[in-house]
């Protein structure tokens, strides 16, 4: 349609497509080399799997397997993903815009797609692919926008796409076996450069494609929800459809067998937005979810602390700077700024916070728990005041549980599923014995376990742990007053509490050693080790991410103190 | 305690492993087979490079939660270990011989004995040679099961011909039997090891159908030959045979010379101090109050009145005689610090005195000469003795008075 050359033979200009998906011309059957390689790439909008069409050498499947490719298998587990994030509540747009922007963006950029050179040089290279679409008439790579505006002028992709010729297959002499068409080479090449696409990436792209539109679930939510299992992740191969046979290399490639770390998968998300040449996102304001004003409102909510204490986050943040738009919004390719985790951030201010009321050192605390405990007692009327002792003793006994039933579900957790997996078809038939001989233990022993019945998995809440005002057993602390804990001074309320302790007094430099600060339980206060605790548990990070954050909010808040601390120091010393 | 979740697949087996663990130490079958359910999966990893894989902890652990579990029955236990014998060939005569122990446990001993024949039947390429020790043990089990049907028809055979009639066709079997145990059981016992129940069967066999020369050299073997670990019972055993046998003293005191060596606890030492006093060597006799007073220095004999009686005879004797007051000031040199207090407390005295008077006497004699008449056990049982006006231990009394003088040259 769009090749415009003259034939060599008959110099017409009247083309169609073979077969082969090469171009000969109508009048004089002269079959060029030249190809058009067309896929739909339907993914998005139908899970039907089209043929891809080859150089030559296509070889005939004849048991209806399809030929695939590596990147489409992404493509559905993205889509499934989106899916699921739409039935939790997200907003469609993510799924049919925002997302699959983002990936054909990555497809181009990576040179798997939608681009002018092939993905995979081998040898066996038939032909070089011209494409010839609207989308690459230019020489540029078009930029997101441009792919943007032309997604909404477009219904589906069905025309538009093109792929890149990775022509060859790895024959059959070699020892390397996958199910897909680029399954090994897809492994074997150093693809550092070009960001080689892996299931924990997955998430990057959807926490990207979310934070673009600034949704209300904060990376360790969905994190979380993957591990419940309402996003698919583990197993979510078993939704290809049965054309893609998914065997040999394929498995290390999408077959998973840990849970996505939050580090991985937030590193990852930046590496991508650079790679993407992606522009400013959209601005994150004091209105959103994700301004640590929000999000510290709803993480006090849930550590069961009394209201008031937002005033205090509120005062941190805007003292130091953190709720800035600048300082929240995420800028590709900045190197220069630190990147923010929004959920870690809150959960910091609020550790700091209650180190400024509370000091934390294991005595003040229990102190000002002991004067509340007094009053308390004595004078029923108003409101009750904050006890950090009884705080304590309700928070840990609530942790302590559900942290065990979270070991309990981490050590029950199966990670296989029906479809069976082999490596080859050798070992087809001893991996369906052996799955046959794993359900058939799992029934005879589930019988003996009783009546429990194995838990259907939790409906996907976005607190963990929830406190009711209407208990009267006083285990609910919102509504406390912290009167015992301020004082008054020049019309201001200020901490009672006249000391504070820093973490650390020097930050390690975060590029070289991966941390602000090294976190060791002993050399901490048991308190502060507990507040962390809590907030490890809630956002299912290591404590020490946390610490991290808290170190960098102190440097910033007590910036002046320390920087005249240094100086004075700089000075004796000369 | 860890916040983070198990992150991985095998730090979650893991940890599914320790709770499975934790359930069966406090006997939570339920719960034990609901984290075994989760564990199963394993087997569809590769765990090549461990030393215990999924399979033997699955069969191992499978094994104690259905043999213990109220709701688990025989047939599901069978079905079981029918599966697991299919998981690991390598383990396969392993897996069928505990299969064995269980049904023998159980009553079965009829299905017990089809698994063993199974089982021996069983050829696996090199497989069979490399568990060549499991097919020895199978055989040996099935030798020991002929046995036991040898030993049935046998009581069949005997009650009959005390009814006053023959019956051929059992005696056959019986014959038939005897063949077939003895074929295994003595395979077996070749093989350095420890292998009593296998000897005794055997021996019994051999017995039974006269061939003594075979029992005796089995049980030598047994007994001496150095490969074979040491083992008290193959002395004791070869002992029991040489008395059925009446053979003379002198071997049955060298089969117990080593009993005693390796055992001086063991219940035979009273029959070995009893031999050796009655002997005329002299060294026999010494030995003897050796070997009693060897025993006696066992918190297992202390209330043995007939122990105590051997030593009290023995000592008496040699007071008498005033020969060999030597012997005993050997013998108590070592024990003199601490005989008192684990023998001959006041304490003991009254026990003794209320449970068992013989036992007191007899040790009233024994401390009465070791450590005097105004030791306290003695002053004590003879005392209780006098008052309860019985004739022995006035007589006691009277021979400990008398004797009080070697009391002094033993302790001196």
């Amino acid at each position: 349609r769009d090749f415009n050359e003259r034939c060599a033979q008959c110099s017409e200009v009247n083309w169609g497509l073979t077969d082969g998906g090469r171009f000969y011309c109508r009048s004089c059957h002269n079959v060029t080399e030249r190809t058009r390689e067309v896929v739909n790439t339907d993914f998005i909008t139908n899970s039907r799997v089209q043929t891809i069409s080859k150089g030559l050498k296509k070889q005939e499947k004849n048991d209806g397997d399809c030929e695939w490719y590596i990147c489409e298998g992404f493509q559905l587990v993205l889509k499934k993903q989106a899916e699921a994030l739409e039935a939790l509540g997200v907003c469609p747009q993510m799924k049919d815009e925002i997302l699959c922007n983002f990936w054909r963006c990555y497809l181009q950029k990576s040179k798997q797609a939608y681009c002018k050179r092939p993905a995979g040089e081998t040898v066996k290279a038939l032909s070089v692919c011209e494409s010839s679409t609207d989308v690459d008439s230019d020489p540029e790579r078009p930029s997101l926008l441009h792919l943007l505006s032309l997604s909404e002028s477009e219904g589906d992709l069905q025309t538009d796409c093109s792929f890149a010729s990775s022509v060859s297959k790895v024959s059959e002499s070699t020892s390397v076996y996958s199910g897909s068409v680029d399954g090994s080479l897809y492994l074997m090449k150093n693809q550092k450069e070009k960001l080689r696409m892996t299931m924990p990436m997955t998430l990057s792209f959807c926490y990207m494609a979310l934070l673009w539109l600034r949704e209300p679930i904060t990376l360790s939510e969905l994190l979380r929800f993957v591990v419940e299992g309402h996003i698919p992740y583990l197993n979510v191969f078993q939704h290809f459809p049965e054309k893609m046979k998914l065997c040999g290399l394929d498995l290390r490639i999408f077959c998973v067998e840990s849970w996505p770390v939050y580090e991985e998968v937030f590193h990852k998300m930046h590496e991508l937005a650079a790679f993407l040449d992606l522009p400013r996102f959209p601005d994150i304001t004091d209105s959103c979810f994700l301004h640590p004003d929000m999000l510290c409102m709803k993480y006090l909510m849930e550590a069961n602390l009394p209201d008031e204490l937002h005033n205090w986050t509120c005062r941190v943040v805007k003292k130091i700077g953190i709720g800035e738009v600048d300082f929240l919004t995420l800028m590709p390719g900045n190197k220069s700024t630190r990147k923010v985790k929004y959920d870690v951030l809150a959960a910091a201010i609020i550790v700091v916070v209650l180190k400024l009321l509370f000091l934390l050192d294991d005595h003040y605390e229990w102190l000002l728990s002991e004067f509340a405990e007094e009053r308390n007692k004595n004078n029923t009327e108003g409101g009750p005041y904050f006890e950090f002792k009884k705080w304590y003793e309700v928070v840990k006994q609530s942790l302590d549980v559900e942290q065990k039933k979270l070991d309990e579900e981490g050590a029950k957790y199966l990670w296989r599923c029906e479809k069976p997996l082999f490596y080859s078809v050798k070992n087809k038939s001893k991996v369906l014995k052996r799955r046959q001989m794993v359900v058939n233990l799992q029934n005879q022993f589930g019988k003996l376990s009783g009546s429990a019945r194995r838990a259907e998995k939790p409906n996907p809440s976005s607190f963990q742990l929830s406190w009711s005002e209407e208990n009267t057993d006083g285990s609910c602390f919102h509504g406390h007053s912290l009167k015992g804990v301020l004082q008054e001074k020049c019309g201001l309320l200020t901490a009672m509490n006249p000391d504070y302790w820093l973490c650390t007094v020097k930050l390690c430099n975060e590029k070289l050693c991966g941390h602000l600060a090294h976190y060791r339980e002993v050399e901490f206060p048991q308190s502060y080790h507990f507040v962390l605790g809590l907030f490890s548990f809630l956002l299912r990070i290591q404590p020490s991410y946390i610490h991290d954050e808290v170190c960098m909010i102190e440097h910033k808040l007590f910036n002046k103190k320390l920087y005249k601390k240094l100086k004075y120091n700089t000075v004796l010393r000369k | 305690s860890s916040h983070e979740h198990k992150l991985n697949f095998r730090k979650s087996k893991e940890a599914c492993l320790s709770y499975i663990q934790d359930a069966l130490l406090q006997k939570q079958w339920k719960r034990a087979a609901e984290f075994l359910t989760c564990y199963v999966e394993s087997l569809e990893k590769d765990y090549s490079r461990e030393l215990i894989g999924p399979s033997e902890m699955i069969w191992r652990i499978g094994t104690e939660i259905l043999w213990h579990h109220s709701q688990s029955s025989m047939k599901e236990f069978n079905c079981f270990m029918e599966q697991m014998k299919t998981l690991g060939v390598k383990r396969y005569l392993k897996v069928c011989l505990e299969h064995v122990f269980h049904l023998l446990c159980n009553g079965q001993i009829d299905e017990a004995y089809q698994n063993l024949s199974l089982a021996e039947s069983w050829r696996f390429g090199e497989q069979t040679a490399v568990q060549d020790k499991e097919m020895k043990l199978i055989e040996a089990y099935r030798g020991l099961l002929d046995y036991y049907r040898w030993y049935k028809q046998k009581n069949i055979l005997l009650e009959h011909s005390e009814d006053g009639f023959s019956d051929l066709a059992v005696e056959q079997e019986m014959h038939g039997y005897f063949r077939k145990a003895a074929v295994n059981l003595k395979e077996i016992i070749k093989i350095p090891g420890v292998w009593d129940v296998f000897v005794k069967c055997y021996v019994d066999l051999l017995e039974f159908y006269g061939d003594h020369n075979e029992a005796r050299q089995v049980l030598n073997e047994y007994a001496y030959n150095s490969k074979f670990p040491a083992n008290p019972n193959a002395h004791v055993y070869l002992y029991q045979f040489l008395k059925r046998q009446g053979e003379s003293k002198k071997s049955l005191i060298s089969a117990l010379k080593i009993l005693h060596d390796i055992v001086p606890s063991h219940e035979l030492m009273i029959d070995f101090n009893t031999m050796l006093q009655k002997s005329k060597k002299r060294k026999k006799r010494r030995l003897g109050l050796e070997v009693i007073f060897a025993a006696l220095d066992y918190a297992g004999w202390k209330e043995n009145a007939k122990a105590w009686s051997c030593l009290a005879r023995q000592v008496k004797q040699i007071v008498i005689s005033e020969k060999h007051l030597d012997w005993i000031k050997q013998e108590w040199n070592s024990r003199k610090d601490w005989w008192p207090a684990f023998h001959f407390s006041r304490y003991l005295a009254k026990r003794n005195w209320q449970e068992n008077k013989s036992l007191s006497y007899e040790k009233a004699l024994v401390a009465g000469i070791l450590l005097g008449k105004d030791c306290k056990y003695f002053r004590y049982v003879s005392h209780q003795g006098c008052k309860a006006q019985l004739k022995r231990f006035r007589m006691l009394k009277k021979f400990v008075n008398r004797h009080n003088p070697v009391y002094l040259r033993i302790s001196g």
